[in-house]
């Protein structure tokens, strides 16, 4: 049985059982269950399984055995595969925590982990720019800066990466993610301010020996994914993954002269090595990635050999080459299970080069990410304690136009996080850390998160935190590239662009209530959370002419409710209902304002049904999601002329997307789905259009889809 | 030879072992860890509640084997050796009786 999953008593399948010193010795069957000849000589049994601490049983008698396996790594988390929800909201864990597995990423077609959001209503996806079709996620109501997004708990989307990184992981890679609302923990760094996400990737051990995902849609977007994972020796395993995407086709269905959606090629190559040796208590990941992303956009007629340069037609590229390059190392005490070491280390290399008619920007962002850990308890297991050193280091290079920006970063930090855990109804996380910043100074973060169960199935958290960054104003927001808004920025004699760091303190409760209706499964929370800057980095797009960047003057904060529902209909049918609201508001130079481009409420309901599965895993799914995006608040466009100008506010719309599965086999499936199915498009996403190199045109307003109604299929091939 | 004696007789700081617990349910396992754990020099402690098996992880110079079982009894759980008093084991919930057969029967009809 599974140690770690000590509620339902599942059995693992597939387990080693011998008798020390023979071959006598058999498997466990799908229940966990085993059967083993047996002589008076056979004394030492025993149990082994990947993942698993290998156990020796001594045996006196022939009483029937049930063991508990202990998983051999708490840093690397290995599922064993059962009937789990596909998002899972924790009763146990002390931050509000909650897991996405790959059955959730499953319910769409997910092409890149910017879209494996879209069936989860905590996580807005909004588009950033009506040029790229590049989303953007948005957590508690602010943007993907303000929150850590870590890959395998190395810092990741972030500098450079900032606004396209999220599309350059591919969604099969994903093996699940971890979403955290609030401060989160201190270990990752300081700079996370309304959440953490975390993508665990797939791994060499667990992930199948051949893997292979086509998809096609009519947007004209190709995507090829395959796995290869190959064991070495007995403790090595090693994976290669490979991705290419490709968009070949025009299209302009809203007659705007210009692409809906870039033309774009990408290919994305990732080799993994694993070293497990459960005996001694050691793991270890090293990891090699490289990326190479194109995308063309602009109008129809642009042909970058001629145009480029010249205003003859408007266009734009991007390319953008990234090297990755990660090593974990991470041992457990063989006779302490409570203690443990762990050892990060880093580097990325990011370059784009682009420009955007005749603007220029280009980014290298050199990265270096070092962090040693040290888990253990006080006393006993009600105490646990993490404390370790960081170290960073980022270099960045900069062209905007003519000017040329360079900056370096680096940084040294200690942390300590206390976990109390009374095992029963009360948990407390308490982490500190103190980093010395060469741009940001020396400086304390702490954070606290609580969690308390007043009766069954009911748990209520809470969390404060702090959080500090230094804002990358052009990488963050380059969508003001495509646009003839001048470029205006305060300064203040900071060290960042002139400018301050941004701090922000995040303070949250939230209620979570399991219950049973007509004997069927469901809970219902309640999140409040809000976000005060103490200093924030204004990005001011008010005057259509210009794009400002300063300091906050005021006030600035991010208020935001959610209340969710999840309810088993019947067998197979789930249902899940969200009501989202924002009240977020800055002081900007010209007075208070809600800040644009952001719905004050937001309705969501998904609903998906899954068969039995039959023989052979034969099943079909179904999956609908639903969203009302409530009336957003434009930049302020009235000085422009009359043609030119916006309403106040955008009109609600509604977006629907459905996706049928077919699960032929444990081998093999296909896919079928429809994205935007209302078909609501955004009149005119592209101000000026007519007039691309004139003083009002402006791609950056954009609130809703673009591309109209859209098709898609695929298939997925699998091979133990 | 005089060193391994030695050895052999200092206490250890990480000590692992593994007592026989009786109990029934995850109720069970609740009040048992929580004995255990509440017992100075006990860092670890996980009860199965198919094996009856406490495993325990002890300072040695703070605690011993029979300590833990006192403090186990005293919360009414009966180790080899020790058993509760029969007024502390009156007390737990029903649901935990496991010197009771037939809760016992109803605990095993419930997992298959």
């Amino acid at each position: 049985m599974d140690k770690s999953n000590p509620k339902d008593n599942l059995g693992v399948f597939g387990v080693n059982v011998y008798w020390l010193n023979t071959t006598v010795g058999g498997t466990t069957n799908e229940k966990g269950w085993f059967e083993i000849p047996y002589k008076t000589a056979y004394k030492k049994l025993v149990i082994s399984y990947v993942g698993y601490k290998t156990d020796t049983l001594t045996i006196s008698s022939l009483e029937p055995i049930h063991h508990f396996l202990t998983p051999e790594n708490e840093l690397d988390e290995i599922k064993i595969s059962s009937k789990k929800k596909a998002t899972q909201k924790s009763f146990i864990q002390t931050a509000n925590v909650f897991t996405v597995n790959s059955d959730e990423l499953l319910k769409a077609a997910c092409c890149n982990l910017a879209e494996s959001f879209e069936t989860n209503p905590s996580i807005d996806v909004n588009y950033s720019d009506a040029l790229t079709g590049t989303r953007q996620i948005q957590m508690l109501g602010l943007k993907s800066p303000y929150l850590l997004i870590s890959q395998e708990n190395i810092p990741s989307i972030r500098g450079a990466a900032q606004v396209y990184g999220l599309t350059f992981t591919p969604g099969t890679w994903v093996e699940s993610i971890q979403i955290t609302k609030g401060a989160g923990s201190v270990i990752n760094g300081y700079e996370s301010i309304s959440g953490q996400i975390n993508a665990e990737l797939v791994k060499p051990f667990t992930d199948k020996k051949f893997f292979l995902n086509a998809y096609g849609s009519l947007g004209g977007r190709l995507e090829l994914n395959t796995h290869f994972n190959q064991r070495v020796s007995k403790k090595w395993q090693t994976g290669v993954y490979v991705h290419g995407n490709y968009r070949g086709e025009k299209f302009d269905n809203n007659n705007d002269g210009f692409l809906d959606n870039p033309l774009m090629n990408q290919i994305n190559i990732m080799n993994r090595w694993q070293y497990t040796d459960p005996e001694k208590g050691w793991v270890s990941f090293i990891n090699f990635r490289y990326m190479d992303d194109e995308k063309q956009t602009g109008e129809l007629d642009f042909n970058p050999d001629i145009d480029r340069g010249t205003t003859n037609f408007w266009g734009s590229e991007i390319h953008t080459k990234r090297f990755d390059f990660s090593s974990k190392v991470g041992y457990v005490f063989p006779e302490l299970p409570f203690q443990s070491f762990g050892f990060q280390f880093a580097y990325s290399n990011h370059e784009q080069d682009s420009y955007f008619g005749l603007n220029i920007y280009d980014i290298q962002h050199q990265s270096i990410y070092s962090n040693v850990l040290f888990n253990s308890i006080i006393d006993d297991t009600r105490n646990k304690f993490s404390t370790g050193i960081s170290f960073t280091y980022d270099s960045y290079e900069e062209l905007v136009n003519v000017n040329q920006y360079r900056r370096n970063e680096n940084s040294v930090g200690a942390f300590f996080e206390y976990a109390y855990d009374n095992s029963d109804d009360f948990s407390l996380t308490a982490g500190i850390r103190v980093d010395s910043h060469n741009l940001l100074g020396t400086f304390v973060t702490p954070r606290l998160h609580a969690r308390y169960v007043p009766w069954e199935r009911g748990v209520l958290r809470a969390s404060i935190g702090q959080g500090r960054r230094s804002a990358n104003i052009f990488a963050e927001n380059q969508q003001l590239f495509g646009s003839s808004r001048q470029i205006n920025i305060q300064s203040t004699n900071g060290k960042i662009y002139g400018l301050d760091p941004e701090v922000a303190w995040n303070y949250g409760i939230s209620y979570l209530q399991g219950f049973r209706l007509f004997d069927k499964k469901g809970d219902i929370t309640f999140d409040f959370y809000r976000t005060n800057f103490q200093n924030q980095v204004v990005v001011d797009w008010e005057n259509p002419q210009e794009i400002s960047f300063y300091n906050l003057n005021g006030k600035s904060y991010a208020n935001s409710f959610q209340t969710e529902v999840n309810y088993k209909l019947v067998e197979g049918l789930n249902v899940r209902l969200a009501y989202k609201y924002y009240d977020i508001a800055t002081d900007y130079q010209s007075g208070k304002l809600i800040k644009p481009l952001t719905p004050k409420d937001r309705f969501f309901a998904n609903v998906s049904y899954e068969t039995d599965k039959k023989e052979e895993n034969k099943q079909w799914k179904f999956d609908v999601t639903y969203n009302h995006i409530g009336s957003q608040r434009l930049p302020d466009t009235s000085s422009n002329p009359v043609q030119y100008q916006l309403s106040a506010n955008s009109e609600g719309y509604s977006l629907l997307n459905s996706q049928v599965t077919k699960v032929f086999s444990e081998q093999f499936e296909v896919y079928v789905g429809g994205e935007n199915l209302t078909d609501f498009r955004q009149k005119s996403p592209i101000l000026a259009n007519d007039n691309p190199f004139g003083n009002h045109f402006d791609t950056t307003i954009v609130y809703g889809p673009i591309f109209g109604r859209m098709f898609y299929a695929g298939l997925r091939f699998k091979l133990d | 030879m005089i060193c391994l004696s030695a050895e052999a007789q200092k206490k250890k700081k990480n000590a692992k072992v593994a007592i026989e617990v009786d109990g029934v349910c995850m109720m069970c396992k609740k009040r048992i860890e929580k004995a255990a754990l509440n017992t100075k020099g006990v860092k670890f402690a996980l009860w199965n509640v198919k094996t009856h098996m406490l495993s325990l992880i002890i300072d040695e110079r703070k605690t011993d084997v029979k300590t833990i079982q006192k403090n186990i009894a005293a919360v009414g759980h009966d180790t080899k050796g020790i058993r509760a008093k029969d007024h502390v084991y009156n007390n737990i919930d029903p649901c935990c009786k496991y010197r009771d057969k037939k809760v016992v029967d109803d605990h095993k009809n419930e997992k298959q």
